[in-house]
């Protein structure tokens, strides 16, 4: 089994795409919609990566960032954040959270699969 | 140097506008020209009569050659040359350049004042667009949707192996999503337009009639004379989206209708060719309100009126726009209407001349009247509806005539700067220098 990836996203279609593509790399993915709940998802899953959006409904991801990482558990988890918010502010406030890579929206796949790649193996 | 020092060097310059020669002005005041040449490069003081006669000959006022620039032209200067970052040195010369170059000294500090102002209007604009929640979730959706479109293609064109399932899958997301790329493309646009003032897509009940009576140029014909239905007329409407806007639509049709029974627009026209648009003179010869009359005569077709009603608060029920009287699409209008002024006296008619802050200042008559609506009841205050007819003043009646009211079409739209009635910055003015 490949090491275990949360994408918390609640676009119906990039979920089918991003669960297609790390599936095809040999990771094992579950998905999240919920941002109000997701907190939670994490500490139940203990994924090895975290694939987060921005806007999400119930709770946004910088809050989820922020509750993250205020935990002892997951303060070195990789999350990698994927937003349509592209703004530099936009990035600042992720990376003052303490965002592992922030990806604006649309993305290449070939990025995406990289970056993953690369944070699991900072990781380890 | 101080600014009484450079007395000369104004001199020499005001001179060598008037293309007298030194010598000249020496004599005409009396003087050897080398004594005049040592006041003119600043080697001796002057005042006195001596100023005042050279200041005659050059027929300017005495203070314009000893006080120089007035000291807000010169801080103007000096912070343009901050902004260029100019060397101190250079700074520090603004008085003798303002000296020396009145004319040049104005345009650079004017257009620095305009720099600033502009800066500050974009600044404002970029964080009101940033901040915008209609805006950001418009381009969330775009963007959203292009990242699932260009993730999913390329898995389509890229992997080779991918099953049937998921390629059948992936063709339906395509397909839904480039749809759904499409209407956000179309709303993010529409967004766009509406913020140019240009047409956008209807975003209230309101917005939906107002487009619904533009598109019948306010005028509708087969219902006054009977030969169509209120109600087939609205269901039929496609600018009519919502139920909120049909029964809108339907209240203003059946006033229109009602109206139409006590003045039928041909007698209208037959009057109008008699007399005139002259609204009180109509009113009476119909026996009607004037408020009634002014929504005749703004049905009239090929009239060139606009037409405004409000009730107490000063919300706008009803606006029919004419050329260069902005009628706002959101938000409060101008206080200083007339049509708000007539609230406080119903039955009265009032009449004002108006010019809105346009390029080529657009001037209007404006007649306003306010009367009461709904059903009486004891000791119970009626409610107010005020109707306001706009009829634009051609230019040559407007020549020579002082009595015309500034207005303006909303504080948030409008330039005018030092208006009494202003209750927001404005995005149009000179940035919000007078805040």
């Amino acid at each position: 089994m490949g090491k275990h990836v949360l994408l918390v996203e609640d676009e119906v279609n990039i979920i089918e795409a991003m669960q297609f593509l790390l599936s095809r790399e040999g990771w094992q993915v579950d998905t999240h919609s919920d941002g109000a709940t997701a907190v939670g998802k994490v500490r139940d899953m203990r994924p090895d990566l975290v694939v987060l959006d921005y806007m999400l409904p119930g709770k946004n991801g910088i809050d989820i960032l922020t509750e993250l990482r205020a935990d002892p558990e997951f303060e070195r988890l990789p999350i990698l954040m994927l937003t349509a918010r592209g703004q530099s502010r936009d990035r600042d406030q992720a990376e003052r959270a303490g965002v592992s890579r922030f990806m604006t929206k649309p993305f290449s796949n070939t990025e995406v699969i990289t970056a993953v790649r690369d944070l699991v193996q900072l990781a380890q | 140097m101080a600014r009484d020092a450079l007395t000369g060097s104004r001199i020499r310059e005001r001179r060598a506008m008037g293309g007298l020669k030194q010598s000249d002005l020496a004599r005409q005041v009396g003087i050897s020209a080398s004594y005049l040449n040592l006041i003119e490069h600043n080697r001796r003081r002057i005042g006195g009569k001596l100023l005042l006669d050279i200041a005659s000959v050059l027929n300017v006022e005495p203070t314009a050659l000893s006080e120089g620039a007035e000291a807000a032209l010169i801080a103007s200067l000096q912070e343009a040359a901050q902004r260029a970052r100019l060397d101190e040195s250079e700074s520090d010369r603004a008085e003798e350049f303002a000296g020396r170059f009145p004319g040049w000294a104005d345009a650079l500090a004017a257009a620095h004042r305009r720099i600033a102002d502009l800066e500050r209007t974009v600044e404002t604009l970029s964080d009101r667009l940033a901040h915008d929640p209609e805006l950001a979730a418009s381009v969330h959706e775009v963007l959203s949707t292009a990242a699932s479109i260009r993730s999913t293609a390329s898995i389509l064109a890229e992997d080779k192996t991918i099953t049937d399932d998921w390629r059948d899958r992936f063709h339906a997301n395509i397909d839904a999503d480039s749809r759904r790329l499409a209407d956000s493309s179309k709303a993010l646009v529409g967004f766009l337009d509406a913020e140019t003032g240009e047409a956008a897509p209807s975003s209230s009940p309101q917005e939906e009639v107002a487009q619904f009576l533009a598109a019948h140029g306010f005028g509708f014909a087969a219902l006054e004379a009977g030969e169509a239905d209120i109600k087939a007329v609205v269901t039929d409407a496609p600018d009519l989206g919502s139920a909120q806007s049909k029964l809108l639509a339907h209240t203003v049709l059946a006033r229109l209708v009602q109206d139409s029974e006590s003045v039928a627009m041909a007698d209208l026209q037959t009057a109008l060719a008699e007399v005139g648009p002259d609204v009180i003179a109509l009113a009476a010869r119909f026996s009607v309100g004037v408020p009634l009359m002014m929504r005749r005569l703004a049905a009239v077709p090929g009239i060139e009126a606009g037409l405004v009603v409000a009730d107490r608060a000063g919300s706008l029920l009803f606006r029919k726009d004419v050329e260069g009287f902005t009628i706002p699409r959101h938000g409060a209008a101008c206080p200083l209407w007339p049509l708000f002024q007539v609230m406080g006296q119903p039955g009265q008619v009032i009449r004002s001349r108006v010019e809105m802050p346009t390029r080529d200042g657009a001037v209007f008559d404006c007649l306003a009247a306010a009367e009461p609506v709904g059903p009486m009841a004891l000791n119970v205050p009626p409610l107010l509806e005020a109707t306001m007819l706009v009829l634009p003043v051609p230019d040559d009646a407007t020549r020579g005539n002082p009595v015309v009211e500034q207005v303006g079409p909303a504080c948030h739209i409008c330039p005018r700067s030092g208006c009494p009635g202003r209750r927001e910055p404005s995005i149009l003015s000179d940035g919000f220098g007078d805040f």
